[in-house]
Parts: structure tokens; C-alpha cells; sequence
């Protein structure tokens, strides 16, 4: 198994030291040819204009589309979770998402970094203990679709969810040491 | 409703990691700011005057005006930084109101006290803080503060005092790795810095929050530079407005700063950029007009 995790901007460090602890081989990606081969992407929290911009630059959007529509599993934390959606609420014109989960997502829908927080919340599929979820100027899903499930949510919200070989999640489960749903994205996500 | 905590430890650090391998550019309106953001920056840094300016103009400089400030956070949908003078924890307080995402306590405004710094702690917003070396960065850390920056020379467009800061922290870095467990009580007394966190400095060889480069980052090679260096991201400050085609300069310095280890890339975002800013030599200014030698 190989796994990319884009490494444009943002924490993408973090994301390669969960899956190299659980024994994955991983890639960096930051060109288009980085993609070929891959059974997973992994979209890492960053600032999501940035990444976008980034992403245009370096030709990265249909390499992407067409890796994803060829088998290839995408892993968006918070930014990446931006990125993967349909369609982004109060987004800048420019700031044009992969538009592969069917699911509109609000930017900074929690507020400011003051109102930036964590706790805990149950994740549907994960055994055991609640996945602590740290959420930094966090993004909201709205308007899901039919086939998209919800794993976590927090007061009824969904925090995290999928739909197929896509998993977007809210928070930031690479900033917190607890490999569980990196996991869950190597063996239910991609191994499905 | 579910528990949750604002303000934590990881919630600052994690949002500093966020923002590595990109570009917070120094800005003085919200026109500065969309263009900015148009061209990729993590963050804006709301300022009256960017550093060079205040060089030239000379005199105290303190917070910004809080309406400036706002206008920037209106303007734009990415995090917005503001500076505080060294020890105003009065200016802290009023920035935080604001709303702004991360503080720093800089040495390019006046300093308000010349023993203390804020304790940071306090805050539920982040503090990022300018150091030369690791016992500075341990100390700011050991206050609180979520992020560091290496200070350089602020507003001279020279790049000189950045990399000697950055070698600076990495070699001393380096220094405690080959220590022996009973060396490190003496290495945190000479280091003037908490021997908790040498000590963990000692084990993991780096710092224990995200590191960025400011202080004379003028070029798209500038950026690269620090950033082979080591460092986690870049602050520019006078370099972009103060040079001919700030928007084309803004980009190019995202784009190498995103491929610092891709000489190719560089040297084509280098091309065409118009005028840099003009540069002062270190050895021109006086000594107490340095700012790097302020804080403690």
C-alpha cells in the first residue's frame, strides 16, 4: 500500500508520521507525476485559499480528479475537507474546490481562532474510546448528500464524514497522537 | 451541549502548524490584504507601518489603530495578525478583543517594558515571539508562546541577519543532541532557559512549536534559503510592498517558498520581478537602532 499526502502547504508532516507509525509507505505530492501509483491522498490541514492557489499552479486539479475517479481514496482534514467539496460557502471566486464530495462546506464556520477549541466525540466505526478532535477556525458541513454517512458529529452536526473512497473530516486527528482513524481511513476507507 | 475547552496548548500550536510551508506578509490596508491574499499567503500582519517605514520615520511605535485593524479582518477571509510592543500586555489585551488570530510580540514596535515580557499564558489567543537563539525561543515558549519566529533584521531587505539567527537555533539545537543526560542541567543554566524544556529540545532535535524566518526576506530566493535552512515558513515584511510589483513578488515567494528545494521552479518565479526593495547594510545602522536586540 502507498499513500501521498499533499505537501503543498500545511501539516503535512504530521500526516506522514501517523502512516509511516502504522507501518504505510508514503509519498510526498506536490507534482502531478506523484500521483501515479497511489492507493490513498491524503488533502492535509493548511489555510485552504493557500492550498488552492498552490494546487492551480502546479496543475494538481484533474491529476487529482482523474487518480480519484481511477480507484485512488482522499483523506481531507479541515483545508482538505474544504477542498474535497462540491461546493465552498462564502468562498472567494477564485478559490475553486476538487468538487468530489457531495456536500456544501462553510469556512471558518466556528469563528476565530478565540472560538477555536477541542473535545471529544464519538466516531462511528472507531472501537473504544471517543476521538479527541481538535478544531482550529474549523469548517461546517451542510446540504449532505444521499450517499454521504456521517462518523462523527458534535450536538448534532456532522464533524466527520463519507461517502465512498472520500473521508472528510472537520478536525485534525493528525494533530492529537491517536492513530485510530488514520487507521480507519487505511483499513475501511481504501480497504473497501 | 458537549464539553469542549477553548485555548488549549494544542489548539494555539496546532494552528501554527497549519500555517508551516507558507507565507505571512506584513500589511498596512485592506487593499495590501486582498492582494495578499490573492497571492496565497497563510496569514496578513496588520500593521500601521511595515518595518522599514518605521525605521525611517523614527520615534515610538506602538499597536496599531484597532479600526485598522478590523478593516483588515473584514477584508480578508484568512487569519489576521497583529503586533503588540514587548511587555504591553495592555495592547495584548485590546488585540485579543478584537479578534485577532495570533499576536506578536515584537520587536519592531517600541518595547513597553525592558525586563518582562507578556505572560502569554494568559490568553486564549496565540502568541507567536522573535528569537536570535534557542535559549530566547526556550524562554518565550517557557511564557507561552505557540509559535517563534527568528528574528533577523526587520525592514532592511538583508537577508544576512535571518540566516545567522536560523544557523543560530539549529546549531545549538544540534549542541544538545550529543549531550550526556547529566550535561543538560548545565546546558539549560547557560541557556538561561527552563531544563524541561531543554530536555526535550535534547530528545526530539527541534523546537517543540512551529519556527517561521523573518527579518530581510526580500526574494523568492530569499524564502527558499531560510527555508532550506530549516525554518518552517516565512514572514515578509517590507520586502513585498516596498518593491516594484508587490502582487508578482507576493506569488513568486509563495510558489518558492511552497518548492524551496526545486532550483527550477525558483528561478522561474524569480524572473521579471521588478524592482526589489532597496536594502540597508547592517553595518550602516546604529546600534540602538537594532531591533533584534530587543527582548529578553
Amino acid at each position: 500500500m502507498r499513500i501521498g499526502v499533499l505537501a503543498l502547504q500545511g501539516a503535512f508532516r504530521e500526516h506522514r508520521s501517523c502512516l509511516r507509525q502504522l507501518g504505510v509507505e508514503t509519498i510526498d505530492v506536490r507534482y502531478p507525476h506523484e500521483l501515479s501509483g497511489l492507493d490513498g491522498l491524503v488533502i492535509p490541514g493548511g489555510e485552504s485559499t493557500a492550498i488552492a492557489k498552490l494546487l492551480a499552479s502546479h496543475s494538481l486539479y484533474e491529476p487529482i480528479r482523474n487518480a480519484y475517479e481511477n480507484g485512488m481514496a482522499i483523506f481531507g482534514t479541515c483545508a482538505g475537507a474544504i477542498l474535497l467539496a462540491k461546493k465552498i460557502e462564502g468562498a472567494r471566486e477564485d478559490q475553486i474546490p476538487l468538487g468530489l464530495l457531495n456536500v456544501t462546506i462553510k469556512r471558518n464556520a466556528y469563528g476565530r481562532q478565540i472560538a477555536s477549541f477541542e473535545t471529544d466525540v464519538p466516531f462511528r466505526g472507531i472501537e473504544g474510546e471517543p476521538v479527541r478532535a481538535i478544531f482550529i477556525r474549523a469548517p461546517r458541513f451542510a446540504d449532505l448528500g444521499p450517499d454521504v454517512e456521517v462518523l462523527s458529529e458534535r450536538d448534532g452536526e456532522p464533524t466527520a464524514v463519507r461517502e465512498g473512497r472520500l473521508l472528510a473530516i472537520a478536525y485534525h486527528p493528525e494533530l492529537t497522537g491517536d492513530l485510530r482513524v488514520h487507521k480507519y481511513f487505511i483499513d475501511q476507507v481504501i480497504g473497501s | 451541549m458537549t464539553q469542549i475547552e477553548i485555548g488549549t496548548l494544542r489548539v494555539k500550536t496546532g494552528f501554527a502548524e497549519m500555517m508551516k510551508g507558507g507565507v505571512i506578509m506584513d500589511v498596512v490596508n485592506a487593499e495590501q490584504a486582498k492582494i495578499a491574499e490573492d497571492a496565497g499567503a497563510v496569514a496578513v500582519m496588520a500593521l500601521e507601518r511595515v518595518p522599514a517605514d518605521i525605521r525611517l520615520h523614527g520615534g515610538v511605535a506602538r499597536m496599531s489603530d484597532p479600526t485598522m485593524v478590523e478593516s483588515i479582518i473584514d477584508a480578508v477571509s484568512i487569519p489576521v495578525m497583529a503586533k503588540c510592543r514587548i511587555g504591553h500586555f495592555v495592547e495584548a489585551q485590546v488585540l485579543e478583543t478584537l479578534g485577532v488570530d495570533f499576536i506578536d510580540e515584537s520587536e519592531v514596535l517600541t518595547p513597553a517594558d525592558d525586563e518582562y515580557h507578556v505572560n502569554k499564558w494568559d490568553y486564549t489567543v496565540p502568541f507567536v515571539c522573535g528569537c536570535r537563539n534557542l535559549g530566547e525561543a526556550l524562554r518565550r515558549i517557557a511564557e507561552g508562546a505557540a509559535m517563534v519566529r527568528t528574528k533577523g533584521e526587520p525592514g532592511t531587505g538583508n537577508v544576512v541577519e535571518a540566516v545567522r539567527h536560523m544557523r543560530t537555533v539549529s546549531s545549538e539545537i544540534a549542541a544538545l543532541q550529543n549531550l550526556r543526560s547529566e550535561q543538560l542541567f548545565t546546558a539549560a543554566k547557560n541557556l538561561q532557559a527552563p531544563y524541561d524544556l531543554v530536555e526535550w529540545v535534547a530528545k526530539h532535535g527541534k523546537l517543540p512549536v512551529v519556527n517561521f524566518s523573518a527579518g530581510g526576506i526580500a526574494t523568492p530566493a530569499d524564502a527558499a534559503l531560510m527555508m532550506q535552512l530549516g525554518c518552517d515558513g516565512v514572514f515578509v515584511g517590507s520586502g513585498i510592498f516596498k518593491s516594484g510589483d508587490p502582487s508578482k513578488r507576493a506569488k513568486a515567494i509563495v510558489e518558492a517558498t511552497t518548492n524551496f528545494d526545486n532550483p527550477e521552479i525558483i528561478a522561474r518565479v524569480s524572473r521579471n520581478l521588478g524592482e526589489a526593495m532597496v536594502g540597508i547594510n547592517i553595518s550602516d545602522i546604529p546600534e540602538n537602532e537594532i531591533m533584534a536586540n530587543r527582548g529578553w
